[in-house]
């Protein structure tokens, strides 16, 4: 009987099997941001146990509300800085090099194929895009993962997603995560992982792998994954080419992590999607979705685009071949924050921040603040955003706000209308 | 080990997750306590109001899917704020369950029927539950009524339990 790229990460990497379902593993990566991390860390010291396993696989980022909004996210923010100082943790990202984690860490190059790697933050599951275990903890389990680079969890059970088809014109991963989410339901993946396969997997880049990833969660699951292919290496290659004689030579020793064909499933799902369309969700439940056109004329207040599924590149340039010689409607306002200072950057030099701007969106520096309601576009009672984010719930970007979740292109084709709107507007893919 | 018996709180709908449990904008708080005040904030469920209907109750009865969304250990945090212990319910999102039981609390997983019919029984009425963690049961009462129902937590997980979470455990075997 075959195994899957999880069972496989997890027979690399087993340091204990307590009993038959708990299997202790090492962590190749243990992530920390400021607002689960500060909690540990004093936790920690108060125990007398201010030590980490190996701070060159602890990586540190200030991100969910930078610059600090008020004493106490300023104080979470020093906590974490004089932490990683004190242990000498030498990839701290401070204000003016950090963005969001799940965007930042990858163009690092700090997840490999085969990795194992957790934090205190759910959306942890994007980095299975390359090949890796990568889930989301709470603050005890990160911090024994601080102090002894270890975690517990389940059999790695896994829900396969063939993902057949070819993508229509205007239609992007985040419309196909929110299909999938739709059909599994917000409980349908629970202790599960979800393995994304297909042609569909197959055609797209490193950063839509990395948005259907990053939604797993939303459908209850430990972690998204995908096979690492000639795609990862390429993305990783500036950070991997010392390892490796060449490109073919690094996919083989990755393919060590791949599932076999032969490999046991808790289930197997296949969706063709070529005749999906645009998605957006309504009420308060991330599967609770339809196609675009039937949310068609809603009216909305604020637009975002960002967030650690949808503030890449990418989808930046996407957005901004929407808004391209356009104007955003009188009644909306526009905000738009690069996950990373490489995007802001990229972005700056490609002219899409300069698109934006003409159109009248608000540039932001990288930080998660919107999505979860922390800063940087709350929204007031009453409000409907249509946002590039992952969650909907009921005041998760402010209290008695209402959250649409989109794709980027259906995000600027919004602004433009004042309404929900199918793209229409985007000619080729990403 | 914590206490694991009082007044039952029932939350009748599935898939309450944590932006509802505590808020996003409590997350700045440093210390545990803090958040007291703020449990079920955002509850998306008609006719419950948390200023009121979490005073003196120590246990959760809901539906499945308790604890979805975010990761934050806010929300065992928050409940433990509130000296709840233990929540019962058809099951878990993976990380909740899991912080619960670091935190040396109890997430406790029962069969739809079970749930069902607890909510039939009890949901309306003044119940309290009490906990025979040696014998793993649960024995229900209100109004003359009496219900004993079973349970099982994997040994890891007692384990959890009696020591008071997993750091110190985890710090001594690996």
């Amino acid at each position: 009987m075959g195994k899957t790229i999880a069972e496989k990460i997890f027979d690399a990497h087993r340091v204990d099997h307590p009993e038959k379902d708990i299997h202790v593993i090492r962590l190749d990566a243990v992530f920390c941001h400021e607002i689960t991390t500060p909690v540990a860390v004093n936790d920690l010291v108060s125990r007398g146990k201010d030590r980490v396993f190996d701070p060159n696989k602890i990586k540190v980022v200030i991100d969910h509300v930078s610059p600090a909004k008020d004493s106490k996210t300023a104080m979470q923010g020093k906590i974490l800085r004089d932490w990683a100082r004190r242990h000498k943790i030498q990839d701290f990202f401070d204000i003016g090099r950090n963005g969001i984690c799940h965007a930042l860490f990858p163009e690092k190059g700090f997840v490999r194929p085969g990795y194992t790697v957790i934090m205190g933050d759910s959306h942890t599951c994007t980095h299975g895009a390359f090949g890796a275990f990568a889930a989301g903890v709470g603050t005890t389990d990160l911090e024994v993962g601080i102090l002894k680079g270890v975690c517990a969890f389940r059999s790695p059970s896994t829900i396969k997603i063939n993902i057949a088809g070819r993508l229509p014109e205007g239609v992007f991963a985040k419309d196909v995560i929110l299909f999938i989410i739709h059909h599994l339901g917000v409980n349908g993946a629970t202790n599960k992982i979800l393995e994304f396969t297909g042609p569909v997997v197959d055609a797209m880049s490193m950063e839509s792998r990395m948005t259907l990833c990053n939604m797993a969660v939303e459908a209850g699951a430990t972690s998204g994954i995908c096979n690492p292919d000639m795609t990862t290496v390429e993305y990783l290659w500036e950070f991997i080419q010392n390892d490796h004689a060449d490109k073919e030579s690094a996919l083989a020793t990755f393919k060590r992590f791949h599932s076999d064909p032969d490999a046991p499933y808790h289930q197997v799902i296949e969706h063709d999607v070529s005749l999906i369309e645009p998605m957006v969700t309504f009420g308060y439940k991330p599967d609770q979705v339809k196609p675009v056109k039937e949310m068609a004329s809603t009216k909305v207040d604020q637009i975002y685009i960002g967030s650690c599924t949808n503030g890449r590149i990418e989808d930046l340039r996407v957005a901004a071949q929407v808004l391209k010689g356009k104007k955003i409607s009188d009644s909306v306002r526009g905000i738009v924050s690069p996950a990373t200072p490489k995007a802001f950057r990229l972005a700056m030099e490609e002219g899409i921040l300069k698109t934006f701007m003409d159109s009248g969106f608000c540039v932001t520096n990288p930080t998660c603040g919107a999505c979860l309601g922390m800063s940087n576009g709350v929204l007031a009672e009453g409000e409907v955003c249509a946002s590039t984010t992952n969650r909907n719930f009921n005041g998760r970007m402010g209290k008695g706000g209402m959250v649409h979740l989109v794709s980027p292109a259906t995000a600027a084709a919004t602004a433009i209308a004042g309404f929900i709107t199918n793209s229409g507007l985007y000619k080729g893919s990403p | 080990m914590k206490n694991f018996s009082g007044n039952v709180l029932f939350l009748d709908r599935s898939d309450i997750n944590t932006d509802e449990i505590i808020p996003a904008k409590y997350l700045t708080e440093i210390s545990k306590q803090a958040l007291k005040p703020y449990l079920l904030e955002d509850i998306n469920l008609s006719g419950f109001n948390p200023k009121h209907d979490v005073k003196e109750k120590h246990v959760i009865i809901t539906r499945a899917n308790f604890g979805c969304g975010s990761s934050r250990e806010h929300a065992p945090w928050a409940l433990e704020a509130n000296d709840i212990h233990l929540v019962i319910a058809e099951n878990f999102a993976r990380i909740f369950r899991q912080n619960m039981f670091n935190c040396g609390m109890m997430a406790v997983e029962l069969p739809g029927q079970t749930i069902d019919d607890i909510f039939e029984e009890f949901a309306d009425k003044k119940t309290h539950l009490e906990t025979d963690f040696e014998n793993n049961a649960f024995i229900i009462t209100a109004d003359g009524l009496h219900q004993k129902v079973s349970f099982s937590i994997s040994d890891f997980d007692r384990t959890l339990v009696m020591t008071g979470g997993w750091v110190e455990d985890a710090d001594t075997k690996y």
